[in-house]
């Protein structure tokens, strides 16, 4: 077992197996906000489904509405367990921030440093809380 | 909220003081203020909100809680495209129920202030904020302009961000409202392409496509172009980039306002240098296209929406001959409501004005190859439409449409 700590962005918990994805994606244009596939042919996950894994992200681009990708994911009920960034990213933040107003739920999302955001491996077991994060 | 040094009014507001649309708003933006290290709040002139295209039934509730809460905005706001276009009411294919909910939406941004510009590109309908000017813009393309070719300043504000920053008419101070984080770091040389691709419209969103692939959010001051280059060509290179990449500034040697000279875009700092080579622009052109060879079966221009400029010169190409397929050219509805585009629809164009073809269901949902000149679609058509796509010139594009067969000019990349 290995407790990590990563900086809160938007608190919540969640637990799952872990989804890694290295290669830059944008929620809009990138994932499915009916099914929560990546649906980006050229994107090394494709078809990959994010509903109830941590996923660790290395970095997201381009389009400013992946906020509404993710609430509506959220507001859906097939959204990620948890996000962990490597990266600060407000665009994807804001998505959570507003599902929470809103009141349709909390997802976790929390920036990881360098070090421990290697130790994130793909199929690995997860439990997010606050800060923390659990691994198996 | 205690974190964030919220002025006593800012404080009044988030508690309520002036009603629940506010509140909300002042929340949203200082959280997002206190998750990037912002110190406190500064006011913005002006907004563009990019969250009025719908995705699904939650972002409607979230604009219809605004309006019903009595919101308004506080600040000169300008709409991004829609899902709709209601110029043209039969273009949209879309079930019942998306229709609905997306009109919904969209009446809800224009209840609460909004101009109902629905264009993509509002800095050509008027928007353009001075040089210096702190705004909260929304849409990534939108965004790399107003920094890049209007010099005012802008963070990337997701959807309801946007909203939120022109409800109150704050953003958080950080990023590229500082005069500090908006100087080049990297040098971006382009003067070993050859003259001829460098002066052609084609190189632009190839070199965006370069630049948000491998300099993402660094801030790049591109040298070796001629100086002076046209909005359009910043515009599609803007949108390439901020497509490929977290682009959201950047500069170009005698043609930006911040960018008179390089020493002036990296503020007198340190930058590294790369050296494009046309290696390294035809492997990001090859990145534009999923297929090289095989039938076209329609054309999609507009991406971001199509000016004056690019619709006469669209017009100067086809020089009165039909199209054999459909090329649809997506622009602002102020343009469709102040020009004749009548020759255009007769050759066989499809004008769709307030939302664009990779957004909404518009082409036929049977797959197949599109051909464009933008960067953007040929970025989001594949995942979005499910349509292979073959970039080109706006020639190459009106060559393929008229002979019904693909032509793409490949001398300048050789």
């Amino acid at each position: 077992m290995t407790a990590l700590s990563g900086e809160m962005l938007v608190a919540g918990k969640g637990t799952g197996t872990i989804l890694r994805v290295d290669h830059a994606l944008s929620f809009w244009g990138g994932v499915d906000p009916k099914t929560a596939r990546i649906t980006d042919p050229r994107h090394p996950r494709h078809n990959e489904c994010l509903t109830g894994r941590v996923v660790a992200l290395a970095e997201l681009r381009g389009s400013s509405s992946s906020s509404a990708v993710l609430l509506e994911l959220i507001h859906a009920k097939i959204a990620p367990a948890a996000i962990l960034l490597r990266d600060t990213d407000a665009i994807l933040a804001l998505g959570a921030l507003v599902a929470r107003e809103m009141g349709y739920g909390d997802l976790a999302m929390l920036k990881m440093s360098r070090d421990d955001f290697a130790l994130l491996v793909e199929g690995r077991h997860a439990h997010v809380e606050g800060p923390r994060v659990v691994l198996d | 909220m205690e974190v964030m040094d919220l002025s006593p009014d800012e404080r009044r507001i988030a508690e309520g003081a002036e009603g629940p649309a506010k509140a909300m708003s002042m929340r949203l933006v200082a959280e997002t203020g206190r998750l990037l290290g912002a110190p406190r709040l500064l006011t913005v002139a002006s907004a563009h909100v990019d969250g009025c295209l719908y995705h699904g039934d939650s972002g409607t509730h979230f604009a219809e809680r605004l309006a019903a809460d009595r919101g308004r905005v506080a600040v000169p706001t300008t709409l991004n495209v829609g899902a709709l276009d209601m110029l043209h009411p039969d273009r949209v294919k879309g079930d019942a129920h998306h229709r609905e909910m997306a009109g919904r939406m969209m009446r809800a941004y224009e209840q609460l202030g909004c101009r109902p510009t629905w264009t993509c590109a509002p800095y050509q309908a008027g928007h353009r904020p001075a040089l210096g000017t702190d705004v909260a813009w929304g849409e990534s393309n939108a965004v790399a302009f107003c920094n890049s070719v209007l010099g005012a300043r802008t963070n990337r504000y997701g959807d309801f961000l946007d909203i939120a920053c022109a409800l109150v008419g704050r953003a958080p101070d950080y990023g590229l409202h500082r005069k500090e984080n908006r100087r080049a770091t990297v040098i971006v040389d382009t003067s070993g392409l050859s003259p001829a691709l460098r002066d052609a419209d084609v190189f632009y969103p190839v070199l965006g496509t370069w630049l948000g692939a491998v300099i993402g959010s660094e801030i790049a001051a591109i040298t070796g172009l001629p100086p002076g280059q046209n909005e359009d060509r910043l515009k599609a290179l803007g949108a390439a980039a901020a497509s490929a990449g977290a682009v959201g500034l950047f500069h170009v040697v005698g043609s930006t306002p911040e960018a008179p000279t390089l020493a002036a875009a990296t503020q007198g700092g340190t930058a590294r240098t790369i050296r494009l080579t046309p290696e390294m622009i035809r492997a990001a052109r090859d990145r534009l296209s999923t297929a090289s060879e095989g039938a076209i079966d329609c054309i999609a221009l507009g991406s971001p929406h199509f000016s004056e400029g690019e619709m006469s010169e669209l017009r100067r190409l086809a020089a009165g001959r039909r199209f054999r397929m459909p090329v649809y050219v997506c622009t602002r509805r102020d343009l469709v409501e102040k020009s004749d585009l009548s020759d255009l629809e007769d050759a066989g164009a499809v004008i769709v004005a307030d939302t664009c073809v990779v957004v909404t269901p518009i082409l036929p949902d049977t797959g197949g190859t599109l051909m464009t000149n933008s960067g953007k679609f040929a970025h989001y058509g594949p995942a979005n439409l499910g349509y292979d796509v073959v970039y080109g010139s706006l020639a190459d594009c009106v060559e393929t449409a008229v002979e019904g067969r693909l032509l793409r000019a490949e001398a300048l990349w050789r």
